[in-house]
């Protein structure tokens, strides 16, 4: 898909109302259900096993495929391993031309979707039946699956009932136990007629020649019942050593996919079982790899195969739940789908695709395989990059920001450019193409004077210990009284606050944008400014800078081979401490008093995507603030993105937009005056955000709610 | 392990009933088998497939006090059938399910084309959970085993549950006694 169609399939799915409807209903009731399937099951634990397992075997196929294939064989089974789409469609062919068959049954398999199987034996004159009421709903209307587990989530039952009227010539209504009683007596001539049957596997077991299917409507059950061939096409990440490797998976599995204990039917088939004619039944397995062995040998990609394909990365997906499954092209959606469709079709299908990752990490939180499904979608990116290079404005941006005092002396005379357009602090309209990205939120000023002027001019009181503070850009030149308050909050613990001017920024942005040579660089400038061994801590009162500083400069500097520096980059992580996190260990010590006495109002707290599933911080400031006197009442979604994404509100308007406005709904539904964040990104956005709907909501960074506490 | 059973069962849409004894039991499932409408007829009749709490039993006796009661399973009897009875060799307490080597084909059709699906279990083959299951019958010996957790079921149109699609609308788990083996 070009870019221009990719922006207009998004923009059509954002207006269609069957999918914000289902979606975000879904996306509501999703982490209810699960949490409540994951009762009494220690899920990190639980997801580590699987991971462990999975990757054991990922790390094994060959093995695995040679002792499937020897014990199974063994059972009677036949077994074939296919390396292409077009020999597994071959050999379904073959089988087909061998006994006849004119019609088969298939349950939910996205093995088969994944090389297209229904297309090529339709175009054969084979009547393939979908036999899972959603792939079938999702096969009459000519459609792909928009969701790995619920393919026809988009659809309305009305949309059904019409498809189904058509279907029995009859006109139905939309009464969804009627339209499912329809399907039962269509589908029910169908398995009794077909000659052969096709189902995918969950899992496959190398030590008894075993494959395992879940359903809940017991269709797959039917498939490998009533016709007198059944043949499995089975990923070969679907492979595990044991039996007991079974366990974890179908453990989590139900648990993640629709929040069941268990779904209504698992079967475990191990060889030919007699027909109803008292004949065996043939049992074929074809193990597909296509590029699944390549994924395996790829150092950073070789953990997408512990997906067990649940879809919970779909379903907590800010972005997903706006524009649904079909925006992504293929067969695969969300942000497995993302890396998937990267691997299986080529890289090159994921480039637009790739970029309406916001890089929030809910995923991460909830995959059961533990995989890195943000760090992976970043890391395609990086290749895309270096495989094409960076679009043409990204690349006049980034080398603009690899040189410091250009990127600072232009961050300068923005001030002076924006001044047609700013008043009291925010920018509300832009125009022409510009114009989206005031559509739902203000946008923040420059300053007139930046932090690194300001901070010359602030009175410090000379202290026994000595902090750096690394300031990041939004707070250096958008709020530099937000990095003022941090240094007058730790001087009343008896800190002294250092600031360099060599500091530059982080990196992130050029990070996140997979122009890692610019974010190396930028990391060396950075260590050079801020080493220095008379300083005890270094401060950030930015998540994403404080990632950058703890995490990324090391990892970045060694992929680009500029190892010299990863040791400094160490000695300086050892160093960092987050605003709350530093002022909470202050408190603790007895050193900092917050404790106002007053009761100082309820507020809200956002937790930003960075702070919290990264730096796993999010207690600290919400300690302080209680402790301080405020009344914290907790939004809905507290963790949810708020759309700023770095720059993905300037890439994607379109969804950071409707991302914004949901969490400022949920804000506004604390009642609360003042909503509390650590990030300062975060601050941009959703003040922005309330000063465009003209809502009174006061939008502040914890530094500034810990300073009031303290007059 | 009992109790969690039925609780876990019921939670599925699992109906689940306890006697002590084989009589019991079999009052128990005509009584059930009449309640259904089962009668004589293609659409309402009961195949029953062979397993030991048949084993002793006339089956003509039976079939005389429920008209529509068969032993004959096939696919044509099984498709035309308003309930399946079958028994079932494994009850898994943590999930309320039942499983069995399904190897036979005639348990898998009267468990999954009628309507309505009755299973008889012995009461002392409870097992805690899945793991405990796959010990006491792994696949290495069976090649179809079986886990069945409630009635057949579906959330694919609007998310709506709905009850019954292509295997059975109603499961009720009749568990006895007296089909241990300590009896």
């Amino acid at each position: 898909m070009s870019g221009k169609a990719f922006n207009a399939s998004v923009l059509e799915a954002l207006a269609n109302p069957n999918i914000s409807k289902a979606l975000g209903s879904f996306s509501e009731a999703y982490p209810v259900s699960r949490a409540k399937a994951y009762e009494g099951v220690d899920f990190e634990a639980l997801r580590r096993t699987i991971a462990e397992r999975k990757g054991y075997a990922a790390a094994h196929f060959e093995e695995l495929v040679a002792e499937f294939t020897r014990n199974a064989q063994a059972r009677g089974t036949t077994v074939f391993r296919a390396n292409t789409p077009e020999q597994v469609r071959d050999y379904v062919l073959r089988l087909c031309r061998t006994h006849g068959v004119q019609r088969l049954v298939k349950s939910k398999s996205m093995a088969t979707e994944e090389i297209h199987l229904n297309a090529f034996l339709e175009q054969q004159g084979i009547v393939c039946s979908e036999t899972d009421l959603g792939e079938w709903i999702v096969q009459l209307l000519g459609q792909r699956p928009s969701h790995m587990v619920m393919p026809a989530i988009h659809l309305t039952k009305e949309e059904v009932a019409d498809v189904f009227s058509k279907q029995v010539d009859e006109r139905l209504t939309s009464d969804i136990p009627r339209l499912v009683k329809v399907a039962r007596r269509e589908l029910r001539e169908r398995f009794l007629q077909a000659e052969l049957g096709i189902t995918g596997a969950n899992v496959a077991v190398a030590e008894t020649g075993t494959i395992g299917i879940i359903t809940n409507e017991g269709n797959a059950r039917l498939v490998t019942t009533l016709p007198k061939v059944h043949v499995a096409i089975v990923g070969l990440e679907k492979l595990v050593a044991t039996v007991d490797d079974m366990v974890p998976i179908i453990t989590a599995l139900p648990r993640s996919a629709t929040g069941q204990l268990l779904t209504s039917y698992f079967s475990m088939i191990s060889g030919p079982v007699p027909n109803t004619d008292g004949s065996a039944k043939e049992f074929h397995v074809v193990l597909m790899d296509n590029h699944r062995s390549e994924m395996a040998a790829d150092p950073v990609f070789k953990q997408a195969l512990q997906c067990i394909r649940c879809a919970s990365c779909l379903n907590v997906c800010p972005v997903y739940r706006l524009v649904g499954g079909h925006v992504f092209g293929d067969v695969y959606t969300g942000g497995i789908g993302t890396i998937l469709t990267a691997w299986f079709d080529e890289l090159k299908k994921s480039e637009d695709i790739q970029g309406l990752c916001i890089q929030c990490q809910k995923c991460n939180e909830v995959c059961p395989g533990n995989i890195d499904i943000a760090g992976l979608i970043l890391e395609l990116r990086r290749r895309l990059v270096a495989d094409e290079g960076l679009p043409v404005v990204q690349k006049a941006i980034f080398s603009v920001v690899n040189n410091r005092r250009l990127f600072h002396r232009m961050l300068r005379t923005a001030y002076l450019g924006q001044t047609p357009f700013a008043r009291d602090g925010y920018i509300r309209h832009l125009p022409m193409f510009l114009s989206k990205l005031t559509r739902d939120r203000s946008l923040f000023t420059i300053a007139p004077e930046p932090f690194r002027d300001l901070v010359r001019d602030l009175p410090q009181p000379k202290g026994t210990e000595k902090a750096s503070l690394f300031v990041g850009c939004l707070m250096d030149f958008g709020y530099p009284e937000m990095a003022a308050s941090v240094v007058r909050v730790l001087n009343k613990a008896g800190i002294e606050v250092v600031f360099t001017d060599g500091q530059t920024c982080c990196g992130a942005p050029a990070r996140i944008s997979g122009a890692l040579d610019v974010a190396a660089n930028n990391a060396i400038d950075n260590i050079k400014a801020l080493s220095d061994p008379e300083v005890r801590y270094i401060i950030s009162a930015c998540p994403t800078c404080t990632v950058a500083l703890t995490k990324d400069w090391i990892e970045v500097l060694e992929c680009q081979g500029r190892t010299e520096w990863v040791e400094a980059a160490r000695t300086l992580a050892a160093k960092v401490v987050d605003f709350s996190t530093l002022v909470k260990q202050l408190v603790d010590a007895g050193r900092l008093t917050v404790t106002s006495g007053k009761d100082l109002g309820r507020v809200t707290y956002h937790d930003s995507c960075h702070y919290k599933r990264t730096l796993h911080a999010e207690r600290a400031p919400r300690a302080l603030l209680q402790g301080s006197g405020y009344e914290l009442a907790e939004m809905k979604e507290s963790d949810v993105c708020c759309g700023m994404g770095g720059s993905y509100f300037a890439k994607h308007p379109e969804l950071s937009g409707p991302i914004l406005r949901r969490k400022l709904d949920n804000i506004r539904r604390t009642g609360a005056g003042t909503v509390v964040t650590d990030c300062p990104g975060c601050v941009m956005q959703i003040r922005g955000g309330f000063d465009k709907a003209g809502d009174a909501v006061d939008v502040r960074h914890t530094v500034e709610m810990i300073e009031q506490a303290l007059e | 392990m009992f109790r969690l059973f039925t609780t876990r069962a019921e939670a599925v849409g699992t109906e689940v009933h306890r006697v002590g004894t084989r009589a019991e039991a079999l009052d128990l499932l005509t009584d059930r088998l009449k309640q259904e409408g089962v009668a004589d007829g293609p659409g309402t009749w009961a195949v029953w497939a062979g397993c030991p709490f048949l084993d002793g039993l006339d089956r003509q006796e039976l079939s005389a006090r429920v008209p529509g009661l068969r032993f004959d399973v096939s696919r044509e009897s099984a498709a035309g059938a308003l309930v399946g009875i079958s028994q079932l060799d494994w009850g898994i307490a943590e999930t309320g399910s039942i499983a069995q080597d399904a190897t036979s084909v005639d348990a898998r059709l009267v468990s999954t084309l009628p309507t309505t699906h009755i299973a008889l279990l012995p009461s002392d083959r409870l097992v805690p959970d899945l793991r405990a299951f796959l010990a006491v019958q792994g696949p290495s010996d069976a090649n179809y085993l079986s886990v069945i957790t409630g009635p057949s079921r579906t959330a694919d149109i609007e998310r709506v549950l709905t009850i019954g699609v292509h295997g059975p609308e109603r499961l009720v788990v009749i568990v006895v006694d007296e089909l241990g083996e300590a009896q």
